[in-house]
């Protein structure tokens, strides 16, 4: 690996110490990727980035914010007031973490549909998986910081879930709660935590990347790479179009952060935590809502197995049943693009994502109940159909190759022009 | 892509559905505000007068405890005036070397003086009510400055028939509910404005959420200029990556 | 068709130009946005508008009698206020400023003779000297006397001895009234 010989000497030398520079050109100027992706294989860049700006204004708000339960909402409102530039570091905080959401979700949507998550990239898929965890725990417990309305209620109903747990449920949230309530030792446990968790977010999106890298990038047509003209080094190509990418998705982010900077919150964090008066509807940050859709559907109790624990249990198993997917999976065509009816079922299981999230926003009243648990069935039927549709479904003929498939369509647009 | 776009446009139906049905009360009337929009900044004259109406009116029963006397300069009053409206209240100082706490009258460093010493003091004055802290109502609340404005403009002395309003309480069409713990605080004429603008009830309450707007979202003028010459450069940039992107390209197509 | 290239060939030498300049020009944009951006998270760490905003002490000197000395807080620092004897600020108006490592005359460093005011942090390397109580030792000058290496300081605040380079420093400071000032 460190074979390289570089022009210059100081590169050189410090290569033969500690191999950077072969390091940067093995996985930049040397690394293999399709020539075919399209734009959908930027979102993976687009997370890093967001990661990086999201530990970069956090760090930047800690140095003026206070974790007790008596300063909190005044430190963040002294930042937003007094300190330099603090409410545009503020914002582009809370505003970062709805974009980190949007941008993983069409990351994880972009896998579902191309197949990216079957062999040989199982492992990738999974420590994806565990990105995603270790982020909802991170902004879950960055919400509960301004110590606003919904930071203190809504950390209350999600701590309260544990107590569905038989027998060691209640101990398990007095442990978390650090008391008899969420309060301060429970603020300043979430502080702490808050800060270390993405750094093991980075963590694990270095092996992520160190998977990647080991079987390659997949692409649109769901075949592998068979040689050196199905390839182009990722640098230029890719690092261009990735800042390409980045470019489009700073006006998108930006455009909410000086004009909209609310638009993803709740007004109700603008008033400081009463414990003796609970909201009228509370309810999570955009990103959680399918979830809370999910944990609500369930209100029949049954013997030894209360409503209450059914819905923690399926709320949980939505995210652990995604790690099995390579294997209920069963169809041997990666991308939707050969595979008609999973195509058809895929945009079937989008659209059913967005109603759970609608409905996860809203009271439980009227229809919405009734169509949550229609929504939730809807939701953990998908695995068993993709099992049965892999082992019955049709696929279309798959190119021979991506490159014989990339002059086809070549040959295809001049036809028409 | 159709199938995407679809999907976009249900979530994005959805989304905006979401908002008007979250809102069990009236449907809220929006209103024209000076800072709204990209270009949109603050009419200064017009915080002025807002100003001068909390100052006047709501500042008797409601504290606004993130704001400080210093930050008024930005109203365009000079820093004798700023001293002046500080020098109004007294402030609980020391102990003094005798070991005594005094008080002192607030200087422009001091946040605003709130009217009650606590909340419980508060709740007595206001028939057990708690009138809330200001800073922030014109973003803690759905609707936002158009809700502010519309209980303000929401009082009447008639309920619908078959509308019981408790004693102590008072009828707004648009609070939740219908009965709110505050009395009518601005009718015509309830403040003599210093720049002669004429003080219609209407006015008063356009003036004064403009200020609880300010003091909810100071850096506002600032954030929308910085937005503006940020996504600009941003356009710029973008495109410049786009047309190196089509250069690098060109020569595998 | 085995002609397609998959490493980026040599363009011909003017497209080769114009792809540079814009290599260039996209640079250097990029790299003026980031500058840009990291100036805020810098500026943040400035003081903040309430800090700077703290910057001013009053002080009721009325009940500091003639010989005697108050220390106040003035933006976190140590301010010594003292209530000078006719003797010691004969002592101070006579010392020949040839004789100071920090040249600077009695009258330009107070407004009124018998109050000097100066920052009570020692100008070597920051630590509080002693001299304000009737108890504390004052040096061979009468001023003050740092004990972590040994300054000593006058009674008009002079370094006269030791390590440090510069006088007590004289903050801004006006008389409000004859028995209040205000620093800062």
């Amino acid at each position: 690996m460190s074979g390289y010989k570089f022009d210059n000497k100081v590169v050189q030398w410090v290569d033969d110490r500690l191999p950077l520079f072969s390091v940067l050109k093995h996985s930049t100027t040397d690394y293999p990727t399709p020539r075919n992706l399209n734009y959908w294989w930027n979102f993976g860049s687009l997370a890093l980035m967001v990661l990086v700006i999201m530990i970069l204004t956090g760090i930047f708000l800690v140095m003026n914010y206070t974790p007790h339960t008596s300063m909190a909402f005044n430190s963040v409102e002294r930042i937003m007031r007094d300190v330099n530039y603090g409410w545009l570091i503020r914002y582009l905080h809370a505003n970062g973490a709805s974009m980190f959401f949007i941008v993983v979700y069409i990351h994880i949507f972009r896998g579902l549909y191309y197949g990216s998550y079957k062999a040989p990239r199982e492992m990738l898929w999974w420590l994806g998986l565990v990105i995603y965890l270790l982020m909802m725990a991170t902004a879950f417990m960055g919400y509960v910081l301004p110590w606003g309305q919904m930071s203190f209620w809504g950390a209350t109903v999600i701590t309260n879930l544990f107590s569905a747990f038989p027998v060691v449920g209640d101990y398990i949230v007095t442990l978390l709660w650090g008391g008899f309530s969420v309060d301060n030792p429970t603020l300043n446990r979430f502080f702490s935590l808050h800060y270390l968790l993405p750094f093991l977010i980075f963590a694990v999106v270095f092996l992520h990347l160190v998977a990647l890298h080991t079987v390659k990038s997949s692409n649109p047509l769901g075949i592998e790479m068979k040689g050196p003209q199905d390839a182009i080094p990722f640098h230029p190509y890719y690092t261009i179009k990735d800042l390409f990418g980045v470019g489009l998705f700073l006006i998108f982010f930006l455009s909410f952060v000086f004009f909209a900077p609310n638009f993803f919150g709740d007004p109700d964090n603008y008033i400081p935590a009463n414990p003796l008066v609970t909201p009228a509807h509370i309810k999570p940050e955009w990103y959680y809502l399918p979830f809370y859709a999910i944990l609500r559907s369930f209100t029949f109790d049954l013997p030894f197995l209360p409503a209450k624990l059914q819905g923690v249990l399926a709320m949980f198993s939505a995210i652990i049943i995604l790690f099995f997917l390579p294997w209920i999976d069963s169809s041997k065509v990666r991308s939707a693009k050969f595979r008609p009816i999973f195509k058809q079922v895929f945009w079937i299981f989008v659209a059913n994502a967005l109603v759970l999230g609608y409905v996860g926003g809203q009271p439980p009243e009227g229809n919405l109940p009734m169509i949550g648990q229609i929504s939730t069935a809807v939701y953990f039927l998908f695995f068993p159909f993709l099992f049965l549709l892999g082992k019955i479904e049709k696929p279309r003929a798959l190119p021979q190759s991506i490159s014989a498939a990339v002059l086809k369509d070549a040959a295809h647009s001049t036809e028409k022009a | 892509m159709r199938k995407f776009l679809l999907s976009t446009l249900a979530a994005g139906l959805l989304a905006a559905a979401t908002p008007a049905l979250a809102n069990e009360g009236p449907e809220i009337e929006k209103q024209a505000w000076s800072w709204q929009g990209v270009f949109g900044q603050y009419d200064k004259a017009q915080l002025r007068r807002g100003w001068q109406v909390f100052h006047d009116i709501c500042s008797n029963c409601h504290s606004m405890k993130l704001v400080a006397y210093r930050n008024l300069s930005y109203l365009g009053f000079s820093d004798d005036e700023v001293k002046d409206f500080a020098a109004e209240k007294q402030v609980t100082d020391g102990p003094n070397d005798q070991g005594d706490m005094f008080q002192r009258p607030a200087r422009p460093s001091d946040h605003f003086v709130p009217p009650f010493p606590n909340d419980q003091a508060a709740r007595v004055a206001n028939n057990g009510a708690l009138p809330p802290d200001l800073s922030l109502m014109a973003k803690a609340r759905n609707g936002g400055p158009d809700y502010v404005y519309a209980i303000l403009t929401g009082f009447e002395d008639t309920p619908p028939a078959g509308h019981v309003v408790p004693d102590g309480m008072y009828y707004n069409k648009a609070f939740g509910g219908g009965n709110i713990g505050m009395p009518p605080p601005i009718s015509d004429d309830a403040v003599t404005y210093a720049d002669g603008t004429k003080a219609t009830k209407e006015q008063i309450a356009k003036d004064v959420v403009s200020f609880l707007n300010w003091t909810a979202e100071p850096e506002l003028d600032q954030r929308k200029s910085l937005g503006i010459k940020v996504i600009g450069f941003l356009i710029v940039l973008t495109a410049m990556f786009y047309a190196l992107k089509r250069k690098i390209w060109a020569d595998l197509h | 068709m085995a002609e397609t290239s998959t490493t980026p060939q040599a363009t011909p030498p003017e497209g080769e130009t114009r792809r540079d300049f814009l290599l260039y020009a996209t640079t250097a944009v990029g790299v003026a946005g980031t500058a840009m951006a990291v100036w805020p998270f810098i500026h943040s760490m400035n003081p903040a508008a309430d800090t700077l905003a703290m910057s001013t002490t009053e002080v009721d000197i009325s009940s500091i009698a003639e010989g005697q000395a108050v220390t106040v807080t003035w933006r976190g620092k140590p301010v010594f206020i003292r209530h000078r004897t006719a003797a010691e600020i004969e002592a101070a108006k006579a010392t020949a400023v040839s004789e100071l490592r920090d040249p600077e005359t009695d009258d330009i460093r107070v407004k009124k003779p018998e109050w000097l005011i100066v920052v009570g942090i020692c100008t070597h390397l920051g630590c509080v000297p002693l001299g304000q109580k009737p108890a504390d030792p004052k040096g061979e000058f009468g001023g003050w006397f740092c004990p972590c290496h040994g300054s000593q300081y006058d009674t008009s605040g002079r370094i006269r001895k030791g390590p440090a380079p510069k006088n007590l420093a004289v903050p801004n400071y006006t008389f409000l009234t004859d028995t209040s000032i205000r620093i800062g």
